[in-house]
């Protein structure tokens, strides 16, 4: 049910993300969602791509280090409080969030929301009872 | 009970141990003297003659041999019997420039297989157990050494060689084998690979026997509690027989070097003087027994410390540390010495790759260093909080082994320059040579 995303290193130096986007943009890779977290010496890319084992494949191949992990995807409503509102639902659940990113969507007034958490399965089966819909590779490919 | 593979000899008294160095040193001085061109020349060069030399007191006036002898020699120039009289080669696996070949003859492999049955014996071995030889056979002398001394010792030997870990596996637990010979990180591996596949209780093993590459005492106990065996260490260079110059016993706090075979010193690696015993130097061995290469103060670049004193095993053999690291890429920082050796010893046992360049700086007048090491997919993770783990991990590795900070910077796979396919792998700002 998740949705794969895929995290890049990147070192802090000049053209560091260009690199990366360069090779997806070369392999014809729509990047849909993209976030950077960093430290002083190095940062951690994340995306969601529109087919992530292709976009894998064409990092690792040019040598970058390239890990896909499965995150959950949910749609929220883009309006005051959406996010809010799901992360009290997350929190009251007693789930931990590692990081989180959001994005706007192409469907009107909805945004989309990645988040990292380590048990995926308990919180898309809160996120569902809760009336979220959930986001899957097959909608990122296509629609969000 | 102690047990010894040749007893009156591993015992021997050091009034003993002297009386066999002086006879079998002069006897292989005049050996090589008679029959080695190359030593002879740079004996005469040093205004060194047979006559001058009347016991192993005197050894220092030698010339000294290194592994550019070695190469320049190649192939044959250090041979001092007949190719007729030799029955086999080994060579090292040298990185760079020609490779190094050793000749034996048939009684110069008995007598190494003797050093590697001690070591055997030391390690707990008798004819009822079943020994697994994993390092490599062929022209490396891992396999075909500790192999020769398996059979010596009456053990049932697999003749295994290296790889196919699968296969391993398979006949350590079919064939309930005892003792185990291969290098420390193989043995990590395969006890990873044990407990990966749950076989934890269907092995025997009891003891290992490991070297040819560095290793630390994190990890001996590492490997020692994993598979439930003592592990001990072994130490050799194919220039000199090969595996089984020097042996770890029972006590495991250095390997008891086989002085009725060589003779060790150990010298300062700047201006080649004869340090005395227990200073740490340099170690240079002469081979007393060896007929086909019998190499006469062959430097082995590798740092280490001899201690005399009484062992519990009741073996009277000089004991050597573990080699510290090489004299030619010997890094004084804050004082201390740090061989990079070492460090790739720590980020290979990390599970990182031995892609590394080490940064030398001086701000002030306080030295610093800083381990740049590139990115590998079991380092890397999606969350930061991981990789930061991880990098303290490192940190905290590299600070037991070397004794002082370090700070490890991880880089972006393939940014560390290589010249003509190698790494550089020490930067030195400090310019402390003018
Ligand atoms: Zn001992």
């Amino acid at each position: 049910m998740s949705v794969r995303q895929l995290s890049v290193f990147a070192e802090n130096k000049q053209g560091s993300l260009y690199e990366t986007t360069a090779i997806l943009s070369e392999a014809g890779i729509n990047i849909r969602a993209f976030s950077v977290a960093d430290t002083n010496e190095y940062g951690v890319i994340r995306m969601i791509v529109d087919d992530p084992r292709t976009a894998a494949y064409s990092l690792s191949s040019e040598g970058k280090i390239v890990s896909v992990t499965d995150v959950v995807g949910v749609q929220i409503s883009d309006s005051q409080g959406g996010l809010s509102k799901l992360l009290g639902i997350v929190s009251q659940a007693g789930i931990n969030v590692e990081y989180l990113y959001a994005f706007v969507s192409s469907i009107p007034n909805t945004a989309n929301v990645v988040l990292r958490v380590s048990d995926n399965e308990t919180t898309e089966k809160i996120l569902r009872e809760s009336g979220y819909s959930l986001l899957t590779d097959e909608i990122a490919r296509t629609q969000i | 009970m102690e047990r010894y593979y040749q007893k009156e000899i591993e015992t021997a008294s050091a009034e003993q141990i002297r009386e066999w160095q002086n006879e079998r040193f002069l006897k292989t001085l005049a050996h090589v003297w008679k029959n080695n061109t190359y030593y002879r020349k740079k004996m005469i060069d040093r205004g060194v003659i047979p006559e001058d030399i009347h016991s192993v007191d005197d050894l220092w006036k030698l010339p000294y041999l290194t592994k550019d002898d070695l190469r320049e020699a190649y192939p044959y120039g250090l041979m001092s019997a007949p190719l007729s009289d030799c029955v086999r080669i080994q060579s090292t696996s040298g990185t760079t420039g020609k490779r190094v070949v050793a000749f034996y003859t048939k009684e110069d492999i008995d007598l190494w297989e003797d050093c590697c049955a001690r070591a055997i014996v030391a390690a707990g071995g008798t004819k009822e157990d079943v020994v697994q030889v994993c390092y490599g056979y062929g022209l490396f002398t891992g396999g075909n050494g500790l192999h020769g001394g398996s059979h010596k010792v009456g053990c049932l030997t697999l003749p295994m060689s290296s790889g196919n870990t699968e296969r391993q596996l398979q006949f350590m637990v079919d064939l309930e084998s005892t003792i185990l010979c291969c290098t420390p990180s193989y043995a990590a591996y395969l006890a990873e690979s044990i407990y990966e596949k749950g076989i934890r209780n269907d092995i025997k093993l009891k003891a290992g026997i490991f070297g040819a590459e560095a290793w630390t005492e994190e990890m001996r106990r590492d490997i020692e509690s994993r598979l439930g065996i003592k592990a001990y260490d072994i130490y050799g260079l194919t220039e000199l027989s090969g595996p089984g110059v020097a042996f770890e016993c029972c006590e495991q706090s250095g390997m008891h070097i086989n002085e009725d075979h060589f003779i060790v010193e150990t010298i300062d690696p700047d201006t080649g003087k004869v340090l005395p015993e227990g200073e740490k130097g340099e170690l240079v061995f002469t081979s007393i027994t060896k007929r086909a290469f019998p190499l006469l103060r062959y430097r082995t670049k590798d740092i280490a410390v001899l201690k005399r004193e009484k062992c519990s095993c009741g073996r009277t053999f000089v004991k050597m540390s573990k080699p510290m690291g090489r004299s030619d890429d010997m890094l004084i920082i804050k004082g201390v010495n740090v061989f990079p050796s070492q460090i790739e010893t720590v980020l290979l046992n990390q599970g990182l790759t031995s892609n590394y360049q080490i940064i030398v700086d001086r701000v002030g007048t306080t030295d610093s260093i800083e381990i740049n090491v590139e990115m590998t997919p079991e380092l890397f993770s999606d969350t930061i909080n991981t990789i930061e783990i991880r990098e303290r991990q490192i940190t905290d590795a590299m600070k037991s082994m070397l004794g002082i900070f370090a700070k490890v910077s991880i880089v972006e796979p393939k940014s560390i320059i290589r010249s003509e396919g190698k790494a550089v792998r020490v930067i030195d700002k400090r310019k402390l040579y003018g």
